[in-house]
């Protein structure tokens, strides 16, 4: 990325963008009912909906099943049709190379998404449809950045002045940046999130109900029995409506790994949120989003990390209590597809707030080779004096 | 001509009924009870079945689950018996055909079997849309999805391939849903609503019957056939 690139904010571009990445969180809330309501393969033919163009399908055959199948289709076509109108307008407006490419990106994967949906239909995979889930969460986030990048916030920050150095410095090593303690912490916890719906598509596109239907507790226990004769007494017991397949004791142990991962992302996200209570703070880092004169508090977007992370931790506590209630209210299909949007909520938020952290990192970087280009290196003049003389 | 004609006539049914009782003097039957120890979970009542406007006008009171049709003295009924291990001796090419049928927004019988090479005829009773998702787990049996519209033709299935439970469901409606087993012999039958099997014309030997129900597992019990009909009862229970 080449942070110094200066673009010419255009608002109607930002608001496309966050309009597409809308209609995206809205296309992975619309599959999450088609999961939910185990709704998937109640259309049997793609790319035609029972022999029908997609778009001609009468509305009065959108019953049961076919209607969550069907709107997804529908909605996940005005996301490609958006995905394809963002990248051209990136491709033809925006200044930043690298902006171009993101688009291209945006549009291959949306591309690849559709195809996926629909080869998980006619090829009879259930196992797509964990790469399907995965993917869409990977697309919400790309569109996310790219609604960050055009905004007019983002183009405040890239027009900024490079950081300037400590004068009194022996060394000359940059001031560190605001984000710089949070950077390593907030990449881990996002990767765990991601890795978190990974383990949460695999469970979902086993369809086999919930593997655990208590909780806190684990089958009356606090690490469930996984034999055999427990697994069979569990699908004894189990009484579903719909027709899941039994649990396995993979199942169980994928469920208990969900858990465990959600109780560390939790801890992780409260880590970050306690410690980016003292950004900017006196005796601190100063929070430098530009110019490291300023003081902290004045500084444009300085108070963003303690936002974001309060942010992020609140929709976590959601999360968690959303997982929860999953359980409860044996995995409800609106309660269910409230978690899946969730998830990907804190997924894009991790995300967003690493592309800002590391924007720095990159930046800085970026700064202090331009300034290094433009300072005479001291080695050098020792060297070559004569050199430099004459010239 | 016509002495011709009956004197062939004569001819085949004599020869059938040799072939009849040559089939009974060298099969006895295995027969026995199948009953459930302990309490089952209680079924559940199909609520978005009644949420649907097709299927609720079908019923006057809402369905519920039928995972464990247990009689008034345990009997329990929905058990696929056979003999382990007997294989190769499909005679299904020559049998009628089984027929599933989707009734009231509901698979009419919940469990059957058939054997390989049998043909299995899928049929629409309701006046609404259903899709018919065959989804076997054992390799040769072929997954499909199709839709059937009401009134529409019956869909023909036939599976090479013996497997336990293979599952029809209709996404449309996803309460809907059948297991049929496929056996690979003419030795099996499904228990009743009196808990009782009867498995026809085995020839004499040592055999395992098999008890299998979709919730409570298999059981095995090993039996030899001589002469005369052979009683092998199951007790199933629920921990």
């Amino acid at each position: 990325m080449k942070a110094n690139t200066v673009s010419k904010s255009n608002p109607w571009l930002y608001w496309f963008a966050v309009l597409t990445a809308l209609a995206t969180l809205a296309l992975i809330g619309i599959g999450g009912l088609v999961t939910s309501h185990e709704a998937g393969m109640s259309v049997p033919d793609w790319p035609t909906t029972y022999g029908y163009n997609m778009f001609l399908f009468p509305i009065n055959k959108w019953l049961g099943g076919i209607f969550y199948e069907h709107s997804h289709r529908l909605l996940a076509s005005l996301v490609g049709l958006m995905t394809t109108i963002l990248a051209i307008w990136l491709w033809l407006k925006d200044s930043r190379p690298w902006m171009h490419w993101l688009g291209v990106a945006a549009f291959l994967l949306v591309v690849a998404q559709g195809v996926l949906g629909g080869l998980r239909v006619t090829m009879h995979m259930d196992s797509l449809g964990i790469y399907h889930a995965t993917i869409a969460q990977l697309f919400f986030v790309l569109t996310c950045a790219i609604a960050l990048f055009t905004s007019r916030w983002w183009m405040k920050l890239e027009r900024r002045p490079p950081a300037r150095r400590e004068e009194n410095s022996a060394d000359k090593q940059a001031v560190p940046e605001a984000g710089a303690p949070l950077r390593g912490l907030v990449l881990f916890t996002t990767i765990l999130i991601f890795i978190q719906l990974i383990i949460a598509a695999a469970m979902r596109h086993q369809h086999a109900g919930l593997a655990i239907s208590d909780f806190p507790l684990a089958h009356g226990k606090l690490w469930p029995d996984t034999s055999a004769e427990a697994v069979a007494r569990y699908n004894a017991q189990r009484v579903s409506i719909n027709a899941e397949n039994p649990i396995t004791a993979f199942q169980i142990e994928l469920q208990m790994a969900h858990r465990i991962v959600a109780l560390a992302i939790l801890i992780l996200t409260a880590m970050c949120a306690w410690q980016a209570r003292g950004i900017g703070a006196p005796g601190t880092a100063p929070a430098r989003m530009g110019n490291n004169s300023e003081p902290a508090e004045t500084v444009p977007g300085a108070p963003i990390y303690q936002r974001l992370s309060l942010f992020w931790l609140a929709l976590i506590v959601i999360q968690v209590g959303l997982g929860a209630a999953t359980i409860w209210t044996n995995k409800a299909a609106d309660v269910a597809t409230a978690h899946v949007l969730v998830g990907a909520l804190a997924l894009a938020v991790g995300a967003l707030w690493c592309a800002i952290a590391f924007r720095e990192s990159v930046a800085a970087v970026c700064d202090r080779r331009t300034e290094d280009r433009r300072l005479p290196n001291p080695a050098a003049i020792g060297a070559q004096p004569a050199m430099t003389g004459n010239k | 001509m016509k002495l011709n004609h009956g004197v062939k006539r004569a001819v085949a049914l004599l020869a059938v009924g040799l072939f009849s009782a040559g089939q009974i003097a060298c099969g006895a039957d295995i027969v026995g009870v199948i009953t459930l120890k302990g309490t089952p979970p209680p079924e559940k009542e199909i609520t978005p079945l009644m949420e649907n406007p097709d299927c609720a006008k079908m019923h006057t009171t809402t369905p519920t689950t039928h995972f464990y049709v247990v009689g008034p003295n345990h009997e329990l009924a929905d058990v696929a018996v056979s003999l382990k291990g007997v294989t190769g001796k499909s005679t299904g090419a020559s049998q009628p055909p089984a027929v599933l049928d989707q009734k009231g927004c509901l698979y009419t019988p919940q469990i059957l079997a058939i054997q390989t090479g049998q043909k299995l005829i899928v049929k629409n009773s309701d006046p609404c849309l259903h899709n018919v998702h065959a989804t076997p787990t054992v390799p040769g049996n072929p997954e499909s999805n199709q839709g059937q519209g009401p009134g529409a033709a019956d869909l023909t299935y036939t599976y090479t391939q013996p497997e336990m439970f293979l599952r029809f469901k209709c996404d449309v409606h996803p309460w809907m849903f059948a297991w049929v087993s496929v056996f690979d012999s003419p030795y099996f039958c499904v228990s009743g609503p009196d808990g009782k099997f009867v498995i026809k014309n085995v020839p004499p030997g040592k055999y395992t019957v098999e008890a299998a129900h979709r919730k409570l597992g298999t059981q095995t019990q090993d039996v030899e056939v001589k002469d005369g009909d052979v009683t092998a009862n199951f007790t199933f229970a629920v921990k």
